[in-house]
């Protein structure tokens, strides 16, 4: 028998085999194929099947509580710094605690709080929005995570061990340098920035092939959920914000590791060259963080208002040139740093601009109230907290563009009202609101509306209580940053009401937290569409079996789930014995190709163990990057190893 | 809404307390703080324009959601849209375009204005940041009447004053809100401000960039005097330290020139000539001690020497552990250098 012969005769019995494939269809359906794909898609059980697993739900979930983990402890440093501020002279913190609290406390809620949230709530709810029964990459999605929470360890480990950074979250060089900040504290800064880039990154190249490549038949990208169209900006932001960051951060270890000068003015370096690098990524970071809140905002207005977010073309230009125009502001962070005039008056011009999508957008959502019937439920009463206190933190985001303005209000606590009026008002609010609404999704049960709201007027006015005072205390000329004032100033009351408001806004979290243990035993069972909303996500059970959906939905408008009298529609053909997800193209949503998904490995895990141990022991020697690097090589050749070179009817990824 | 009334009411309100506008952004007592307050006034209004358009449409929005009739999914007309409300986004985005054009031309031309008053200066003045502390030279022609001194400004009213800015170690930012906006000093870059004081009086002024430690305690006392009283206080500041008569304060004279202090400060006239730490040639005449910690007096300067590092913690200045005669005869001298 020839070679040729021979494999003539092997396609004919993989041809036979394929015909024998299990797949969804009028052949297998009902209970017999959701048992089918139960088999299929369960991960082992165990530790080792809990570190393994590659499901998005479980994933995202992972985020959510590790994130709202970090925002409690983020929080309760905020709550000592308002403890120590409550009176003037304060000494029950000194000078060198308090730098670390507000730099502990910055850091956490930006990089460990509210950007991995929205890339947790993200991948918990993009693959069901979108129909499909896994995110693209899902070991890069496990890795990802991994990376997250070993960041976080870092940086609150070393907090535990009294060696906190405490170069405020944005290190500005020389202070983070090696002269002026000897120690490792400026290092764990910096590689805990590293570990939540690779992380943001990793999750970021996940939402964008899953965003564009796994919608269901028929969801063109016209006819996509406005909370993926921001998911989708908001990844490729990412992809071209962190290298600035990662650039920066990484020539900053090397000045402190290896005595480079990138940053040494006295050596032909510069001091302000970290300042660019940090604030092309840090404005658009603010982004990253408010972009997902819009999505979120629409999400809850088309729901509860019971009708299509208005002039859907519009929201979704605003957030596309909201993601292009944030890259063209940095320079508003350095109006004081005494660079060309002529340069501000572009970036106060281009500052102001970027208001011009974020009202278009307002106005969409208050449209849609006005042509709608809004229902106030607690996801509802976020929306408009969210409009009322966010409108402020925009309209003095304009004051501030102005140069003149800025020369004085920067760096007082006028900025720090500003930005947690956006970043609080314009991302917090929206994400209790969306967290409260897919709850029920995610748990099966229904947190209490009761406790839901009255939480929701504690954290509304708790938050205009603590950050309103602040506007003042500004305007009277107290700087940021600070760990006490002198008396006589004029600063005394809005710093007592600043304080107050805190607690109040810690008692609504606390009750938040509460409501959702509370209501993870005792709240109402959820249908499997409990807000009569109209995305797939809502199109199967709460929670979601690990498949998703027995069968792969087709759209045929933007809400699928109000227009649809009965059954979905569906298509039918993936393989139910091996896990396997539809591809489609990227505009028109047509279907492409069927991609097998990889199983729970545990090799992401080790891998970023791996990966870790590089990252924290070049803190302390070059020598880790080299030697570090071998772990990492094995862990990432075992990660990709094909694991069966025989030939299969069709390819699996096992 | 509720929210903003209080706001536009504030230059008012602050301009009514004097005790406050020490540090204030407000006194207007100087020719920018002034031009700043008339164009914060008008985004102000402008900005509340727009928040009372935005809360009136929320709130007109939330009251008609009873009526019959609705684009919504119930009466199945969920993907029509009232056509007013066409309208009513090319308005929204016309204006706030508008508004914004206008607010970027005001501060433009404001901006403009401010280096114009900024380009004659009659005096020149470098001020060299250190943590945590100011580093004032006063610049002559004349080398005899250079003068160096620390933490504190004395300017002459009306006369444009040009301001060097250095700094010696990290970033920190130059910033008198009653007198002008912020500049940064930026180690290995040379930066400037020019201010012009248009009203007597004492003003605070702070670090804005954090520097550190210690950046809540460095502050900078500007004191703005006739032109009269300035010359006055310069040609005062130029003597030397007169030495001591009293036996205690020449101890204290002693022990200052010879011991660890002199490492550090200079005192005109003796050998102690130290440039790592303050000058302190006339240092009982300033305000305060430690870059505006504390005021000064024999008691706050008792504590100071004593052990600033309790005081300040993290200051540059070691508690050096004096004996209590050494300490009485250091406070007695400095106190003489008036």
């Amino acid at each position: 028998m020839t070679e040729l012969e021979r494999v003539r005769e092997e396609d004919k019995k993989l041809a036979a085999e394929r015909r024998k494939i299990a797949r969804d269809g009028p052949r297998l359906s009902g209970a017999k194929l959701e048992a089918r794909l139960e088999r299929t898609w369960k991960r082992p059980r165990g530790i080792l099947g809990w570190l393994a697993t590659v499901d998005h739900k479980e994933i995202g979930r992972r985020y959510i509580v590790t994130a709202l983990i970090f925002l409690a402890l983020g929080g309760a440093l905020a709550l000592l710094m308002r403890l120590q501020l409550a009176r003037p002279d304060n000494d029950m913190i000194g000078a060198s605690r308090f730098n670390e609290l507000f730099t502990m406390h910055g850091s956490t809620m930006m990089f460990l709080f509210v950007v991995p949230v929205m890339e947790g709530v993200a991948v918990y709810i993009i693959p069901l929005m979108l129909g499909t029964r896994s995110t693209a990459f899902p070991r890069l999605n496990a890795f990802s995570y991994y990376m997250y929470l070993f960041g976080g360890l870092l940086l609150w480990g070393a907090f535990a061990f009294n060696i906190a950074p405490d170069i405020g979250w944005f290190a500005y060089t020389p202070l983070s340098g090696p002269q002026f900040s000897p120690g490792k504290r400026a290092d764990i800064w910096a590689q805990m920035i590293t570990f939540t880039e690779v992380s943001a990154l990793a999750a970021a190249v996940v939402l964008v092939a899953t965003i564009l490549k796994t919608r269901a038949p028929g969801m063109t990208l016209a006819r996509m959920p406005l909370f993926a169209w921001a998911m989708l900006v908001v990844a490729i932001m990412i992809i071209f914000a962190m290298p600035s960051v990662a650039l920066a951060s990484s020539m900053l270890i090397s000045d402190r590791l290896v005595g480079t000068n990138f940053y040494n003015a006295y050596e032909h370096g510069d001091a302000l060259l970290w300042q660019h690098l940090f604030w092309f990524f840090g404005h658009p970071e603010v982004y990253i963080i408010f972009l997902p809140a819009t999505g979120f905002v629409s999400v809850i207005t088309e729901t509860f208002c019971r009708r299509p977010v208005f002039a859907y073309p519009v929201v979704v230009l605003a957030l596309i040139s909201t993601g292009i125009l944030a890259f063209g502001l940095w320079v508003h962070h350095m109006f004081a740093t005494g660079l060309p005039r002529v340069g501000y008056s572009f970036y106060t011009a281009a500052s102001m601009t970027v208001a011009i999508p974020t009202a278009l957008q307002i106005f969409c959502w208050l449209a849609t109230m006005w042509d709608g019937r809004p229902r106030f439920q607690v996801p509802m009463l976020y929306v408009v907290g969210f409009i009322v206190t966010f409108v402020i933190g925009g309209l003095t985001g304009v004051i501030i563009a102005s140069v003149p303005l800025d020369l004085q209000l920067h760096d007082t606590y006028f900025i720090v009202a500003h930005f947690h009026y956006v970043l609080i008002g314009g991302a917090v609010f929206p994400l209790l609101g969306i967290l409260t609404y897919w709850y029920p999704k995610i748990t099966g049960r229904m947190m209490s509306e009761t406790l839901g709201k009255i939480g929701f007027w504690m954290m509304f006015l708790g938050f205009q209580l603590a950050f309103f005072p602040m506007h003042f205390s500004g305007l009277l000329g107290m700087p940021r940053r600070v760990y006490t004032y002198p008396a006589g100033l004029g600063l005394e009351l809005p710093n007592l009401l600043s304080t107050v408001g805190a607690f109040v806004v810690a008692a609504a979290v606390l009750l938040f937290v509460i409501n959702g243990v509370y209501s993870l035993y005792r709240g109402a069972i959820a249908p499997p569409n409990p807000w009569d909303a109209a995305s797939l996500e809502w199109a199967t059970s709460s929670p979601p079996p690990d498949y998703n959906f027995a069968h792969i939905p087709v759209v045929k408008s933007r809400t699928p789930l109000w227009d649809e009298k009965g059954e979905l529609p569906v298509v039918t053909g993936l393989r139910a014995d091996e896990k396997e997800i539809l591809l489609t193209t990227v505009v028109a949503a047509a279907p492409d190709l069927r991609e097998p998904v990889p199983y729970p490995s545990l090799w992401p895990f080790i891998a970023s163990i791996a990966v870790g141990i590089v990252f924290i022991t070049s803190i302390f020697s070059p020598w880790a990057l080299t030697i570090g690097l071998i772990p990492c090589a094995i862990a990432l050749t075992a990660w990709f190893w094909p694991k069966e070179l025989k030939r299969n009817p069709e390819p699996v990824i096992s | 809404m509720r929210l903003r009334g209080p706001v536009l009411i504030l230059p008012l309100l602050l301009s009514g307390c004097d005790y406050q506008t020490y540090q204030s952004i407000f006194s207007g007592a100087a020719a920018e703080v002034r031009q700043f307050n008339i164009l914060f006034v008008i985004f102000l209004v402008i900005c509340a324009i727009m928040y009372a358009l935005v809360i009136a449409f929320l709130i007109v929005a939330i009251l008609r959601r009873h009526r019959a009739q609705a684009n919504v999914v119930e009466t199945g007309r969920h993907h029509e849209s009232d056509p007013s409300m066409r309208t009513g986004l090319i308005a929204w985005g016309v204006l706030v375009a508008t508004g914004l054009v206008a607010l970027a031309i005001a501060s433009f031309f404001t901006d403009r204005s401010m280096a114009k008053a900024a380009a004659s200066e009659k005096l020149s003045i470098t001020v060299t940041a250190n943590q945590w502390w100011w580093d004032v030279q006063y610049n002559s022609a004349e080398a005899s009447k250079t003068l160096r001194t620390a933490n504190e400004l004395h300017l002459p009213v009306g006369v444009p004053v040009r301001i060097t800015l250095h700094s010696n170690d990290v970033i920190h930012s130059f910033w008198v809100p009653s007198l002008a906006g912020k500049q940064d000093l930026i180690p290995g870059r040379e930066t400037d401000i020019t201010i012009v004081p248009r009203q007597i009086g004492i003003y605070r002024g702070q670090c804005a960039e954090f520097c550190g430690t210690q950046h809540a305690h460095m502050a900078l006392v500007v004191n703005v005097d006739t032109y009269a009283d300035f010359l006055k206080w310069w040609g005062h500041q130029l003597h030397p330290a007169s030495a001591p008569t009293a036996p205690l304060a020449q101890a204290g004279y002693r022990y200052v020139t010879t011991g660890q202090c002199a490492t550090c400060h200079s005192i005109g006239g003796t050998s102690a000539g130290g440039r790592v730490g303050p000058d302190l040639t006339h240092l009982a005449s300033r305000r305060t001690i430690a870059a505006g910690t504390m005021p000064m007096s024999k008691g706050n300067l008792y504590g100071w020497v004593e052990d600033p590092q309790s005081i300040k913690p993290g200051s540059r200045m070691p508690t050096i552990g004096l004996e209590p005669n050494q300490l009485h005869a250091v406070v007695a001298y400095l106190e003489t250098l008036k």
